[in-house]
């Protein structure tokens, strides 16, 4: 029989060498099958490999070209013995305690097998709800409790009905895949991954609300999603997944490096070929969207997660997590953690565990001192906040944000006002200058910073920030200016030493 | 892998204009093709993109200066780019900047003398958990330090 190994091409695995180790197995033994997959997401052991063995598959990792001859002389092909061995990647504790409802494939599956991806419980959403109709899924959706997924948290199903009872002449489904947050890569990785589940739940979305068209705006970073999500697009309507009995089709557009056009409407105008200016809400996409048409926008990994929600039933997905935050989150865990991965878990799990507990720690070994939480616009929070359950309330209880789920550790070597003022400057680079505070405010934040820093007046100048940060805060459109107070404000708060004059911070 | 982009040609230009300015809401993707095949988007290219959309030289302008993607002038035959975010910045990215700088002899956007490589700070390429991440003409690349810049700026021509 030909031995099978699972070798990711996940671009994270790919910025790890995985396609050179690869080449090398290909090269050293031609009669191997290489399957090439998603990642499992264990970012510190990829490229992790698997072998397919009677007893499962046996993983092993971090693999380098230089381990090939050696691992197959220890008999890798049969699962044979090896310092390099993980043993079966489920029983890894990091997956053993997972809950992977959205991302149950990733890793698993070679994401352009449409035979694989029905084996795997494929299509099982969408035949439900062809089953229950456009009414009884919107129903579902809205009872599993479902809320979006790119950060602002609106429950799924209540965006649906209304963009379902909204009259249009047209209506369309926007998927939302520019994810431009630093320490986020779920997307990029589901599109790489199990590009057929966002397929398949975009299509569910276009029946429900009864549109027939479908676009997925990628951020151009991600040449590599790109490329998998569109040859997807192409089996996808060979299958049927696509353009035939449900008349809906999906068109890929390309971001530009602008971050703002993960804003809804920035991303609206960028699709309709303009600037991506965000737009005043009311009236909101789900009446007045992309072309002036009832619109509903999505972001990747809620649109992922209706295929499930549908196969499993609104009930199973609903009784995980806690308060109104209900069903799993893809977690990332990013930065200067040991650990660094996907995270899929029921809501409820708190910060400390994760950073400590499953990321153990820092890569560097030093303490860690801050965790940037939901993004460049997401608060830094200290380890005394550690308690805080990961939970769309929780965090906002404590002036943060989940957002879509990135977690960023800096250890003890970060200077927090200098994060201030990047803060401050990522919103200057990025803003679409519709509004003032954001436009200016942005600008003269760095301004501002740049004088604590070097220690001038910095109580008046720290006084004019705060002042600074509540006009961004109130008098911007949208998140980009009104929530880069976060870090702004949560460096300031919980890490006031760093704000000081530098004379000062040496005598301490 | 060279980036091998081609000198502005009208011709090639119109083309790949009328190619791609189908459907609604073009705009984006006729840049794109634009940069792909060029390197940039020529001041040249801009009337007759107005002109196929049916939109003023103004809007287009605008377009083109409102995203960062776009760039205004040839590239090198590389282009290389360093993660700036946060979750690269933990990991020390800013000092892995500095390096390459001093090292290509360039700021960011700069062009080696040698015309060889461009070198531009992104926000994010989603490898936040193997930063420093860079890419190199969309090879990415995780964990960098100056030594494996240096190598895979080696194995580029």
């Amino acid at each position: 029989m030909t031995a099978r190994v699972f070798i990711p091409r996940d671009a994270a695995a790919l910025a790890l060498g995985a396609d050179a180790v690869a080449a090398a197995l290909a090269a050293a033994t031609p009669s191997v099958q290489i399957v090439r997959t998603g990642s499992r997401g264990l970012f510190w052991l990829e490229p992790m490999i698997e072998v397919a063995t009677p007893e499962g598959r046996i993983a092993y990792g971090p693999v380098s070209v230089a381990d090939v001859p050696g691992l197959l002389a220890a008999g890798l092909l049969t699962g044979g013995a090896h310092p390099l061995r993980l043993g079966r990647p489920e029983e890894l504790p990091f997956l053993q305690r997972q809950t992977r409802l959205t991302f149950a494939r990733c890793g698993i599956v070679d994401p352009l097998s449409f035979a694989d991806y029905r084996a795997h419980g494929g299509m099982a959403g969408l035949a439900r709800a062809l089953e229950i109709g456009p009414a009884g899924t919107i129903e579902a959706v809205v009872q599993s409790g479902l809320r979006g997924r790119g950060g602002a948290g609106f429950p799924t199903g209540l965006k649906w009905r209304a963009v379902a009872e909204a009259p249009g002449a047209r209506k369309f489904v926007v998927c939302n895949a520019d994810e431009g947050d630093s320490g986020t890569f779920a997307d990029r990785m589901l599109m790489e991954g199990d590009p057929f589940a966002l397929i398949e739940g975009m299509v569910i979305a276009g029946i429900s609300v009864g549109a027939t068209r479908g676009y997925v705006y990628i951020r151009s970073e991600y040449p590599h999603a790109i490329a998998t999500f569109g040859q997807a697009l192409v089996i996808a309507r060979r299958e049927g997944l696509l353009g035939a009995v449900p008349a809906f089709d999906i068109e890929i557009r390309v971001g530009a490096g602008a971050y703002v056009c993960g804003e809804e409407t920035a991303l609206l105008d960028s699709i309709e070929g303009k600037r991506g200016m965000v737009r005043a809400k009311p009236p909101l996409p789900a009446h007045h969207g992309l072309f002036g048409e009832p619109t509903v926008v999505n972001n990747v990994l809620s649109l992922a997660s209706v295929p499930v929600i549908l196969a499993e039933g609104a009930a199973a997905y609903r009784d995980v997590g806690i308060g109104r935050s209900r069903g799993t989150m893809p977690i990332q865990l990013a930065g200067n953690i040991r650990h660094g991965g996907l995270y899929e878990v029921a809501f409820g799990v708190t910060l400390g565990e994760l950073v400590n507990q499953i990321g153990g720690g820092t890569r560097s070994g030093r303490p860690v001192r801050a965790v940037q939480v939901g993004g460049p616009l997401g608060t830094y929070f200290p380890p005394s906040l550690f308690d805080t359950p990961f939970d769309y309330e929780a965090f906002a209880a404590r002036d943060g944000l989940i957002g879509h789920g990135g977690v960023v550790v800096f250890d003890d070597s970060v200077d927090m006002a200098r994060q201030a003022r990047f803060a401050m400057e990522f919103c200057a680079i990025e803003s679409c200058g519709k509004c003032t505070p954001c436009r200016i405010g942005s600008t003269r934040g760095v301004e501002v910073m740049d004088r604590i820093i070097a220690g001038q007046q910095v109580e008046a100048n720290v006084a004019l920030l705060r002042d600074l940060c509540e006009t961004l805060k109130f008098g911007s459109l949208c998140a980009l200016g009104g929530f880069t107070p976060y870090p702004v404000m949560s460096a300031l708060t919980h890490f006031p030493e760093d704000f000081q004059p530098p004379a000062r911070r040496a005598a301490e | 892998m060279v980036a091998d982009f081609e000198p502005w040609s009208r011709d090639r230009g119109a083309e790949i204009i009328a190619a791609h300015a189908v459907g609604e809401g073009a705009g984006l993707p006729v840049l794109h093709a634009l940069q792909a095949v060029f390197g940039h988007i020529p001041d040249e290219a801009v009337p007759i993109v107005a002109e196929t959309l049916n939109r003023t030289r103004a809007e287009i302008q605008g377009i083109v200066s409102f995203y960062h993607d776009f760039r205004r002038h040839p590239p090198g035959r590389h282009i290389l780019r360093l993660c700036q975010a946060e979750a690269c910045q933990s990991v020390g990215s800013e000092a892995v900047a500095e390096g390459v700088k001093a090292r290509l002899g360039v700021a960011w956007h700069g062009t080696t003398a040698d015309g060889k490589v461009t070198l531009e700070p992104v926000y994010c390429l989603g490898l936040c958990a193997c930063g420093p991440a860079a890419m190199l003409d969309g090879r990415p690349l995780g964990r960098v330090d100056a030594a494996r810049i240096d190598a895979a700026l080696d194995e580029a021509s």
